[in-house]
């Protein structure tokens, strides 16, 4: 059955491996920028790379849902070739969990590959990353543009994750092709649905799994990264970086009671006097940090923290995986009592 | 005589409809059976059921002595080659061998490889490519070399030109001469299953009629043609299958075990078309009208 | 070797067939004692019929001491027809030719003549099956 399996799927396993190889081996030739240099500024070529790595390790699970786990069943049933492989000596049963080990073995390793490769290459660029600040894009422009590996997205294109939802798109795709029989619409509901599964861990599961941690953090010249002046000259909006590499899930400003407040209305103009752009202005002066310091004011930063990256993957892996297994065991029930 | 195939108030429901219901019967081992039928009268469904391809509403089948598809044993005990013999279009006819010879442990490969150079196609050639009575020859290897006890054929030769379908025929009854293999095959080729079977099951909306050796039919089937009469008047063995009148004249068709000995009847045999015919047209007439007059016609039949 | 054929549009049942070939062959003088009938599987493979039909047909002949099976080897004609009935056709034909005089006489016209025949035949025919 193994045979079968291979031979039907090799078509599909040599594209995708194929196009696997060609990304490494650019991968490799470019070489991971910035080696051993603390400052994260790359050439447009590079950004270019790094953008089009995230988006690839985004992309290869559902590529491998479409591709290889809707038409799995599907084809077979739109073809009428079910009736011949089932009426040899194995079983539906076999023939499906042969079917959907290996090339569930094979998205996995695809996956691990290609955020391997990735996680490699954009290594340097994930550690120099900086919470982003008014001061540091004064002082090193374009430095601030990387978010933190820990935060989105670029937690989903590192480490392990992939590995989880590329199992879990093709199983999907999969169930998707045992339930509506056809082709395209099976491929446009895995589509969807996994899309939607990513959102929906996104927002409601990863900033939860583990507790979130909270501080409190003074406003300083050195840490402000956002102020937003309303109309009427108040402040709308008033952020300061976290912790170093950390996810940063909410932010307010609270007084000295510990209540939610928004600023007094002179920070903005102390602040940043009117018609400066923040650019080509100096630091903001100490005084107005002094006064809002004095005052109570501070900034309430619930986070993740960069230390718990590993965990959070570890996690979010074995959720994509459970589910994929729940699918599994779906696929192989429908196949015995749905199909055909 | 032992039965390959036996089946009790076996019935098949898709979704509201039923297209199989109440299906008692025993299929000796050993032999060809037709089974015949217009379309949708559940012929289809009674193999896609003995196959193990789709599992009974009500009632039980059992096949060689198992449940369909229970299990690999059960498995190789029965080959099945569907309507319009699918195979992987993609995969060659050397590919087709190997997938054979890899999921069957009872494969014979030398029965495959000799049948495949007998017929002159080409190990290299994909499926795909094949005419259809060369895919219907594949398909036929593929039921052939597992060696099953019973093989299970569903319009085997329905979209095959004459000169395909009579080798495909013949290469079945040589395998059929040579391995003491058990047949069922649907068709509505009625000369074909006349050459082939020699045991027949009708079917019509979705209900056995008439079951049993096909030489057994012919010889208590008679036609019947003599001056009007009353087909109430007829002795009680004489079971009326189909009957016509005009106005001076009757033709019946009848079956029954005993000597006609009414002189007023000219008797003559009829052949397998003919009988075939007269059952299918019969439940045609019968299922128009009232819903009770069916059952009292099949009560008379058993 | 003879080679069978098959009428299907007959009417008649492709056993009575091979059997009739058979001893129309043996009849003929086509086939001599010891020859060897068709092996059941080429008979099938060339006609597509059914094994069993050809296994009835043959036993058929075997009971009518015509033919007899060698296991393993095929089947042999013991007996041939030529010679036995041929002496009786004879007085047989005296006979009919005589009946169909009484029934030119009795008024009867050819077609009437072949209708009573074949109906009497088949009746007396099926009695004796019976």
């Amino acid at each position: 059955m193994i045979w079968l399996a291979w031979r039907q799927f090799r078509g599909q396993a040599m594209a995708v491996y194929g196009l696997l190889a060609v990304l490494v081996v650019i991968l490799v030739i470019t070489g991971p920028p910035l080696p051993g240099s603390g400052v994260a500024r790359l050439t447009s070529a590079e950004d270019k790379v790094y953008n089009a790595g995230i988006m690839l390790v985004y992309g290869l699970p559902a590529i491998i849902g479409i591709f290889w786990g809707a038409p799995l069943v599907t084809r077979e049933l739109e073809a009428g070739t079910y009736r011949l492989a089932w009426n040899q000596t194995v079983t539906r049963t076999r023939w499906l969990a042969t079917k959907l080990a290996l090339t569930g073995l094979a998205a996995a390793t695809a996956a691990g590959l290609l955020s391997l490769a990735v996680t490699w290459w954009a290594g340097s660029i994930d550690a120099a990353s900086q919470p982003s600040t008014l001061a540091h894009v004064v002082s090193v422009t374009g430095a601030d543009a990387f978010a933190s590996r820990v935060s989105p997205p670029v937690f989903g294109a590192r480490g392990i994750v992939p590995v989880g939802y590329a199992v879990f798109a093709f199983v999907l795709g999969v169930a998707a092709g045992i339930l509506l029989r056809r082709t395209v619409l099976a491929m446009a509901v895995t589509l969807a649905v996994f899309v939607a599964v990513q959102v929906a861990v996104l927002f409601a599961v990863r900033p939860y799994v583990i507790p979130a941690a909270q501080d409190t953090i003074p406003i300083t010249s050195a840490n402000i990264s956002k102020l937003g002046v309303s109309g009427s000259g108040g402040v709308a909006e008033l952020a300061v970086a976290g912790p170093r590499g950390a996810w940063v899930l909410a932010a307010e400003t609270v007084d000295a009671a510990g209540q939610a407040v928004t600023a007094p209305p002179w920070t903005a103009t102390c602040v940043m006097p009117p018609r400066q752009v923040s650019e080509t202005h100096p630091v903001p002066s100490q005084e107005c940090f002094a006064k809002l310091s004095a005052l109570g004011y501070r900034q309430l930063v619930t986070y993740q923290p960069a230390s718990r990256f590993w965990a959070l993957q570890g996690i979010e892996t074995a959720i994509f995986l459970t589910l994929s297994a729940l699918l599994t065991w779906l696929c192989i029930r429908w196949t015995r009592t749905r199909l055909p | 005589m032992t039965a390959v195939l036996r089946a009790r108030a076996l019935g098949k429901k898709y979704q509201r409809r039923w297209a199989l219901t109440d299906c008692t019967l025993e299929i000796p081992a050993g032999h060809v059976t037709g089974l015949v039928g217009p379309n949708g009268a559940g012929k289809s469904t009674l193999l896609n059921l003995a196959a193990g391809m789709l599992t009974p509403t009500a009632g039980t089948i059992e096949v060689c002595g198992g449940r369909p598809g229970s299990g690999p044993a059960q498995l190789a005990k029965v080959g099945y080659v569907a309507q319009d013999t699918p195979t992987y279009a993609r995969l060659t006819v050397s590919d087709h061998l190997r997938l054979g010879a890899r999921l069957n442990p009872s494969w014979d490969d030398a029965l495959a490889r000799r049948r495949i150079e007998r017929l002159g196609l080409d190990p290299n050639q994909r499926a795909g490519k094949l005419s259809g009575g060369q895919r219907a020859q594949l398909a036929l290897t593929l039921g052939l070399a597992k060696r099953p006890e019973l093989l299970i054929l569903d319009e085997p030769v329905a979209a095959l030109d004459p000169l395909a379908r009579r080798e495909v025929l013949q290469d079945l009854m040589e395998a059929v001469a040579e391995h003491g293999l058990s047949v069922v095959l649907s068709s509505h080729l009625v000369a074909d299953l006349e050459r082939v079977c020699d045991h027949l099951i009708v079917l019509v909306t979705s209900q056995v009629e008439i079951t049993g050796e096909i030489d057994g039919l012919l010889a208590t089937h008679h036609r019947l043609v003599g001056p009007r009469r009353d087909i109430a008047t007829l002795p009680a063995d004489q079971h009326v299958i189909s009957a016509s009148h005009t106005d001076r004249q009757t033709t019946l068709i009848i079956r029954t075990e005993a000597p006609i000995l009414d002189p007023a009847w000219t008797v003559s045999t009829i052949g397998l078309e003919d009988l075939v015919l007269a059952y299918m047209g019969r439940t045609a007439r019968v299922g128009s009208g009232s819903g009770s007059g069916r059952r009292p016609a099949l009560e008379v039949l058993r | 070797m003879i080679e069978f054929h098959l009428d299907v549009r007959s009417g008649v049942s492709p056993y009575l067939q091979v059997v009739q070939q058979v001893r129309q062959a043996l009849r003929l003088g086509l086939l001599r004692e010891g020859d060897q009938l068709p092996t059941v599987k080429d008979v099938v493979a060339r006609l597509a019929i059914n094994p069993n039909t050809v296994l009835k047909a043959y036993r058929e002949l075997e009971h009518d001491g015509l033919v007899a099976a060698r296991p393993g080897v095929g089947t042999f004609v013991t007996r041939t027809l030529a010679d036995a009935s041929l002496a009786a056709h004879g007085p047989l034909r005296q006979d009919l030719r005589r009946w169909l005089a009484k029934a030119r006489l009795a008024g009867l016209d050819d077609e009437s003549i072949e209708a009573l025949f074949m109906t009497t035949f088949r009746t007396a025919a099926q009695e004796n099956i019976a």
